[in-house]
Parts: C-alpha cells; structure tokens; sequence
C-alpha cells in the first residue's frame, strides 16, 4: 500500500519580488520510499519546489500562496522550519557555503548542537553518519582539506543525523567531476536501499542523475509540471527537446540512426536497454553514412609550455614537468578531477603565479619578466563566477573600463566598444544595468569585456559550470564564433559534453602531471585515462559496444562529427 | 597565505588549553595590565607574554601583519600624546625634572619620558596576548567560550563564522583583484597616486561584497534548515570540560590580577614612582 509522504494541492506561489507566479496550480504526490528526479531549464521553479518542502517557504522567503503543501499528511504551515527539518533534509547545491562548521564533525553535529543535545550522544551519532556516508577517518578535517564530493558527503551525514525520512538534493552534480558524481548518485541509492527513505533530486543532467534509476521524473516548465511519468516513458517522448533538456547522449544517437525508442526498449539506462539486432543494423549503417572531415593542418604555437612545474609555499608540489604547446585558433579544454592542478596551470599561463621551474613561452618568446597586465594584452582570463568580476553598473560602462583603463581616446573607446558589442549581441542592451541581465547574458559581458582589449587567447574557469542544456548551448555557441574570428580559446572544465561537443583537443592533468593530449573522442574511451583523471565514460562508447560496431572509439568521433555538421547548418 | 588575524593551527600546551578558560585568562590578563601603572609588574607581565608566546609555537613571522600594524599604532598613538599632553608625567609623579627644552610649551622631562614608558610596556604586555588567544583558539570554540560566559550564542556563533570566512574572502579577493589587474588595473605599482590606488580598490570591492552577500544568503538558509536559532540555548561539539591545566592558568591570571591590586597598596597609587 503506498502512503503519500508529500502531497501539493493545487499550489501556486508568487515571491513579494516578483509580479508573477513561480508555480502554477502544482499537484504533486510522492509516496514514501520513492526516488523522483525533478528535471526542467533553469528558472521553471524547481528550486522553488524544493522550497516549498523544506520550509524555506513560507518561513524565510515571502510570497503569496494559494493551496497547501503537505509533508507525512501535515500541512507544512502548521509546522515550524525547525519541526519540517526533522523530516526533510536538504543537502543545498553549494557545498562549500553550507559547510558550516569547521571541521567535518562539527558540521555533522550542527543540528545537534541546536537540539541541545549532550556532548557524548552527539559525539556518538555523528560518528554513525559519518561513517554511513564514508568520511568517518576525516572527522577533524577541515572544509579546504577536502574534495568537493567528500564535502558533499560531510552535507548529507550533516542532515542524516536527524534520521529524517525524507531527503532532497538541489544539483547535487553541478560541481562534481563525472566520477565524483557519479558515486554520488550510487551513494544516494544505497542509502536510499538501507533506509527506506524518501528521495527528491532536483538535476538537469538527466544522464548522469538517472545512472542507478528513478521511480519517476517529474518534468518542470515555466513553473508548471508538464509530464510526470517513468523514465524509460518520458525518455522515449520528445518532452525533453521541448523542455530544452539535454537527453541522454546514447538516445541521440539511436534517434540520428532512425531508431524508434519505446518504453518496451528500457531507455532510462544503456545498461538495460533493450537494442535488438534491427536497431544495431542501422547504427552501422548511419555511422558508415558519416563523412569524415579531413584533419585540420598543425598550426603554430601561441603558448609553449616548456617543462614547468609549480609548488605552492608550503612545498607540496601542484604541477610538474608540463610540457606542451597552444595552438593559435584552437579551442580546447584542461580537465582533470578538482586539486588536480587545471587552475594553477591557467594561473602560470596568465601570470597570476610563477613557475617555480621551467619556461612559459608566448609566441617564442620567454614570459618570465612580463607583468600581469602585459600579459593580459595576449591572454585573457574570464573566471567562473561573473558576478566576480563585474564593477560598474552598465553594460557599455563595463566593457569599455579596461579600455579607459589602458588610456585609450575617448572616440577609440567608443569604436572598439561599439564593435565587440554587436559582435557579442550585447548592443541592444548596452545602456542595461547589470543587475537586470541573466546569468547567460552576464557571462557574455565578462567575455566581451576582456575581448575588447583584443587578446589573442581567452581563458575560461568553467565558463558553463550550472547552467543549463539552453544556457549552456547559448554560452557555448557564442565561445564558438568567438573562436571562428581566430581567438584561440582554453576553457578548465568538468564536463565532459562540453569537452566532447566543443573542443578539438582536451589536455588530461591527473596529480599534477599532464597524462593525456588528444582528441577528446580518444580520450574518453581510454579506461585508463578516465580513471587517472577521474572521468567517465560517455554512454556513446556503451552504446557502440551494445550495437557490437567494428570500431567503438571511432564511433563517438563519428557522432561529435555527425552533431557538429548538423548544428552548423541550423 | 597572509593571515592577518586568524587561527593557527600548532601542536601545543596552549592550544591544548579549553577556549573558554583562555577567554577568561585573557580577560584577567588585560585587566590586571591595564589598571596597574607599576613598571616592574608591567615588564614582568610582558616577559611573561612573551614565553607564552614562545611556548605556543607560533613565531613572529605567523603574525607578523598584525605586530606591524600595532607598532605603527604604538608609535603613532605615542606622539600624539606627547603633542597634547606633554606635562601628564609630571601631573602624575608631581616632580619636574627638564632634560631640555622644546621649541613653544614643550619640554621634554623625565616624568613624561617614564609615563610614555609606561604606556608603552603596558602594549607589550597586552598586545601579544591577545594575538595569542586568536591564533590559539579554533573559532567555534571562541564562540562556544563566549557563550559559556554568557553572550547570547547567536551573537557568538556570528563572530565565529565571521572569523571562519576570514580566509575564503582573502583567497577570493586575490582572485579578484589578479582579473582586475589582468584588465588594467594598476594596484601594486608604486607610480600610481594613493587616490587612485583607492578608486581602484574600490573597483575590487564591489565584485566581492556582491560575492559575499550570495554567500551569506546561503549560508544563512544553510543554518536555518539546520535548526540554528530555534531554542535559546544551544550545545556545542567543541567545548571541552575544564580540565587540570585550564584551572591551572586561570588561577596564575588570577594570581597576576591580586598581584596587580597588592600593588596599588603597596605603591599607594596605580603608579610606581620612581621619583620620590
């Protein structure tokens, strides 16, 4: 018999801040023991969603609403935030802002603290989080002393200590290398088994999130539900295109063949898919179909990396022995999991630190006695978070300040500004303040505002890191004809679609070495590489396997050639 | 990293001590320097201060932002009260002796030379630990030793987490501050005028405050679904029973504090006067 554990009846909430609704007449009901991914673009409300079942809403953001949300059969406005916290936990998106404490056990025992629970049962219980989530040997670790999924671990033991049934995750892979996230999203599971409780995950990357199943998808859009139905249902529709999220790479694939998906086939997965022989047939013959692309000619290098290695002052050594070159025009990545060095080696290239051995060569010649800013006249550094570099309130006051900045006349400002603008489409918002601009549009402004000093190389940290199918693609598109005027372009990434999608070449950093140098199709059907550096295999390489094609690592050069082709004559 | 005023973690008697008996060390400590005038007692005191200083394993060079910063306040702090109230040593050791005159009103006399020592020896004899208790006590358990002696927790908890994001804002700035100056901004070159350099600090600052608010939004919803805040009374993972040794160094500041007012008996006054 299955009991509903959180049920919204005709919900629809509206923030004091905003004129419109967030959610429009929700009816949602999840019964207990059940796994739901909530799904939708950014801004559809699902944040929102998991709001209204923590009690952040109504208890810390105001707003108006109709309808009732009800938690174990309670409505949540008869509780407190405190009462719904004992059985709802929220492990945030943010791991290391909700890192309160300043060691893993202090963080675990946070709640506990604030229960007024006696020192030795809270020592107790939080060591039997810990260790249920597998940091129990890191208990006096502090935050910086660990990885990114161990902080995560650390969140969730936090709000486990309280046994609450229910547990929602806000992108609990947004800013995990594939790996990470990948035992995440296993770990999830086996909690789930052991406990019996409720989960909620709120992700758009649909792939990665259902990698151990779902009971359901509870698809959002502009704060409506729009489908709410079995994964292997929803994936064989076309909701997700129309939603703008992205299906699993595996499902193009088999849709680009002209195979037809039905729920009988199992989608969710590729493990359980079912792909009979008919549909193995016409993979081969599609992938025979894809015209290869001649291989572009070797250029010649911008920057030349000449064994350089870096130590941070307390002598543990980042990066050693790099050794390799940047090619003017090109468009690659730096990936590797986190503290694997990537940001240190795009700090050395742009002068923000120095090597401690070795030579950085820019066009031939030695970068060592340059400064900071006059390296910046050749290599642009955009970091990840726009709101970290933006200082004035416009548009066109914002791009155009290192130009101010650099001396330039007030008419070679204006041209210059004027020009980048149209180039970015940002002229018809050049009188904009900032604040009104979208994450999207914002990143576009950073970018604009080192391209205008006409670098001959841009650096980006994670230029989409959280976006969505659609922001993301706008963000990428827009690096892309960047690119195509000849700005060579590097980008620190996690995300292997990104790498795979975007990029001609990936450069691999696993504990401070450069292991690999290549396509990143090559890359990420090399076992051995995946694992050193903490990536995962895409499902195209799964999906060639299942369809037993003669050439496995071929064929998701042969899609990324196939999508590139496609997309350019959209 | 430069910590300017934070937690430094060392194998050591003193860290070993609860945060709650080095706070109200601290407090018996500053107090006994500050009401005593006694020179002797003083330069005791500060000897004192700076064996302990010794024992806790942080150097100088650790702390070295926070010592510049204070003998730049020492010294400037000193010629101000030269310049506006030149005769206080003598008022206080009612003797005059000159040992020159000074251009106007000013002369320079023993009386005042012994009283700017004085001032002086006392900064040596707080500053240091001071410094101490920060760099020796883990921030949660600074706040926990607050509210042990009755701050509200809220108010300590903030100061904790105050001192926690201390480092992240530094490392951050830096961020900042390297794309600033990648896009032009001249901050460490010295041909720059100091108005400038200001404006153009201010540039780095709006960025980080706007970074420090979403920070602080998450943070505080974090705690909230956490149950921060919902009793008046909270328990805390850190705080530690007394044990031997904390009874032990609250006792010696306390034995410094009687010390101190002994010595108002004896010298009949806060001062030691040496000139009668």
């Amino acid at each position: 018999m299955k009991t509903p554990i959180i049920e919204f009846n005709d919900y629809t909430f509206r923030y004091d801040a905003q004129s419109e609704p967030t959610l429009y007449n929700i009816n949602l009901t999840i019964y207990k023991g059940e796994k739901i991914i909530i799904a939708g673009p950014s801004g559809c409300g699902k944040s929102t969603l998991i709001s209204c079942i923590n009690g952040l809403i109504p208890f810390s953001f105001r707003g108006q609403a109709y309808g009732e949300v009800k938690i174990e059969g309670k409505s949540t406005l008869d509780m407190s935030i405190a009462e719904l916290s004992k059985r709802v936990g929220t492990v945030l998106q943010d791991s290391d802002n909700q890192f309160i404490g300043l060691t893993v056990g202090e963080d675990i025992a946070f709640a506990l603290e604030n229960d007024c629970i006696p020192l030795p049962e809270m020592t107790e219980r939080v060591k039997g989080a810990a260790q249920s989530v597998g940091v129990g040997d890191h208990l006096s670790h502090a935050p910086h002393e660990l990885s990114g999924g161990q902080k995560q671990r650390v969140s969730l033991a936090g709000v486990m200590v309280d046994e609450v049934p229910i547990l929602l995750f806000d992108e609990p892979l947004a800013n995990l290398d594939p790996a990470t996230g990948k035992s995440a999203i296993e770990l999830i599971e086996q909690i789930r088994k052991e406990r019996g409780v409720t989960v909620l995950i709120v992700e758009h990357r649909l792939e990665d999130a259902l990698q151990r199943g779902a009971d359901r998808i509870v698809l959002m859009k502009e704060g409506r539900i729009i489908a709410d139905c079995s994964p292997n249902e929803l994936l064989s529709s076309d909701l997700l295109l129309k939603t703008g999220i992205r299906e699993p790479l595996y499902l193009s694939a088999l849709k680009y063949a002209g195979v037809s998906v039905t729920p009988e086939k199992k989608p969710g997965n590729i493990g359980e898919m079912v792909i009979d022989p008919e549909d193995s047939q016409r993979v081969r013959s599609w992938v025979k179909s894809i015209q290869k692309s001649a291989p572009k000619e070797k250029k010649t290098p911008i920057v030349s990396l000449k064994n350089v290695s870096f130590a941070y002052q307390n002598g543990k050594e980042a990066l050693s022995g790099i050794t390799s070159e940047i090619c003017e025009g090109e468009m690659l990545s730096l990936v590797g999991k986190n503290g694997a060095g990537k940001s240190t080696l795009a700090k050395l290239i742009c002068g923000f630190e120095k090597p401690a051995r070795g030579e950085i060569l820019l066009k031939g010649e030695d970068t060592a006695k340059l400064s900071i800013k006059q390296r910046a006249e050749h290599i642009g550094y955009v970091m990840q978070n726009p709101n970290q570099m933006i200082s004035k309130t416009t548009v066109k006051e914002e791009v155009a300040w290192g130009l101010r900045l650099r001396g330039y006349s007030q008419e070679e400002t204006e041209d210059k500004l004027n020009e980048i603008l149209k180039v970015c489409g940002l002229y018809p918002y050049r009188n904009w303040p900032i604040g009104s601009l979208s994450y999207g549009q914002k990143k576009r402004v950073t970018v604009s505002s080192i391209l205008v000093l006409s670098p001959e190389m841009i650096i980006l940290d994670e230029p989409t890191a959280g976006q969505d199918f659609g922001h993301y693609t706008e963000i990428m598109e827009f690096l892309k004809n960047v690119n195509s005027m000849g700005v060579t372009i590097m980008m620190v990434t996690h995300d292997m679609h990104l790498m795979l999608e975007y990029c001609e070449r990936a450069l691999v950093l696993s504990d401070g070495k450069l292991i690999a140098d290549d396509k990143p199709e090559k890359i990420l059907t090399n076992s051995d590489i995946i694992e050193k550096a903490a990536l995962k295999e895409t499902s195209l390489y799964e999906l060639a396997l299942k369809c037993s094609l003669e050439e496995p690592g071929g064929f998701v050069g042969s899609f990324i050639e196939y999508e590139r082709s496609f997309k350019g004559h959209e | 990293m430069n910590n300017f005023f934070n937690y430094i973690d060392r194998p050591s008697p003193i860290h070993k001590i609860t945060g709650a008996a080095k706070l109200v060390c601290l407090i018996l400590w500053t107090f006994a320097a500050m009401t005593s005038f006694d020179t002797r007692f003083l330069a005791a005191v500060s000897i004192l201060g700076v064996i302990l200083f010794n024992v806790s394993g942080i150097s100088f060079k650790d702390v070295k932002a926070v010592l510049i910063f204070t003998f730049g306040f020492m010294a400037f702090s000193a010629v101000m009260l030269f310049l506006f109230s030149p005769e206080h040593g003598v008022e206080i050791y009612s003797t005059r002796s000159v040992i020159c005159e000074l251009p106007g009103k000013y002369a320079l006399t023993k009386e005042q030379l012994f009283y700017q020592l004085n001032v002086l020896v006392k900064y040596f004899a707080t500053v240091p630990v001071v410094i101490l208790f920060v760099s020796t006590t883990q921030p949660s358990e600074f706040a926990a030793s607050l509210n042990k002696i009755g701050v509200s927790y809220k108010i300590a908890y903030s100061v904790a987490i105050a001192l926690r994001y201390i480092p992240d804002i530094q490392r951050e700035f830096t961020d900042i501050s390297r794309a600033n100056q990648a896009r032009g901004i001249e901050m460490e070159s010295k041909k720059i005028s100091l108005v400038k350099r200001l404006k153009n600090s201010a540039a780095i600052l709006f960025p980080l405050i706007m970074s420090s608010m979403d920070r602080i939004q998450i943070i505080a919803c974090a705690m909230e679904l956490r149950r921060f805040g919902e009793k008046s009374r909270r328990s805390w993972y850190h705080q530690r029973p007394f044990a031997l040794p904390d009874w032990a160094a609250m006792a010696l500041c306390g034995v410094l504090l009687a010390i101190s007012f002994l010595l108002f008996k004896v010298n009949g006054s806060r001062y030691y006067n040496p000139f009668i």
